[in-house]
């Protein structure tokens, strides 16, 4: 099917690219289905929204820069997604630009949970005073060349 | 919306299973204890609006932001 996106035109995409947030994305509770595209900035990807081609989020494994990254959440808060293992889990973290240039963020306190066998997805909170809204993702991915 | 005074050590009841305990009160801060059963989520309500407005942030800055700063900026690990 053909979407149209907010940074990318229209484009293809199949089923399996497509997310389903029940509860949506805080601040955006209205919005449910959202599709992950390459972003031309790899490793970076978009979390498009279906519904509202203006709404779109950049998002990243954070794993990629923050290899220590830890993700606790209970039983119950993840239940709804159906996982049954930990390898059916995918994560990403939203991305923040600011217009004035200041440093460029990653959320690391409300992840992106994905079950990819049945693309249900869920925002959640985590509650390690470690994980901030906003990590400098060019100054703490330096920080681990530097190790 | 139910408003009401509580003294040091009361308690209030919700529901049958979570309970508030003000247990300490000096100048304007309030100590609260919480029990709740583990299914239910307990948060500041700051987190939840931390997170709200790093989302607006996020869908606002990709409008027209100079996505050119991205490239290179992780250095991957393998």
């Amino acid at each position: 099917m053909d979407i149209k996106t907010k940074s990318l035109g229209t484009v293809s995409i199949v089923e399996k690219q497509i997310i389903e947030l029940k509860n949506g994305f805080y601040g955006f509770g209205q919005y449910h289905r959202f599709a992950l595209l390459d972003a031309a900035q790899k490793p970076f990807i978009w979390v498009q929204s279906l519904d509202e081609s203006d709404l779109a989020f950049l998002a990243l494994d954070p794993f990629l820069f923050r290899p220590d990254y830890e993700i606790d959440i209970d039983d119950a808060t993840i239940s709804p997604l159906g996982i049954e293992t930990p390898s059916d889990v995918l994560v990403f973290v939203l991305v923040t630009i600011p217009q004035n240039g200041e440093p460029i963020t990653a959320n690391l306190q409300g992840p992106l949970i994905i079950n990819k066998k049945n693309n249900q997805a869920m925002q959640a909170v985590l509650s390690d005073a470690r994980w901030k809204t906003k990590h400098d993702i060019a100054a703490e991915s330096s920080a681990k060349r530097g190790k | 919306m139910l408003i009401l005074s509580r003294k040091i050590n009361e308690k209030i009841m919700i529901g049958e299973d979570i309970s508030l305990t003000i247990i300490e009160i000096r100048g304007d801060q309030v100590k609260v204890g919480v029990e709740a059963p583990k299914s239910v989520k307990v948060f500041r309500q700051e987190v939840y609006e931390a997170i709200q407005n790093e989302n607006k942030a996020a869908a606002a800055a990709t409008s027209n932001a100079n996505l050119d700063g991205l490239s290179g900026i992780i250095i991957p690990h393998q």
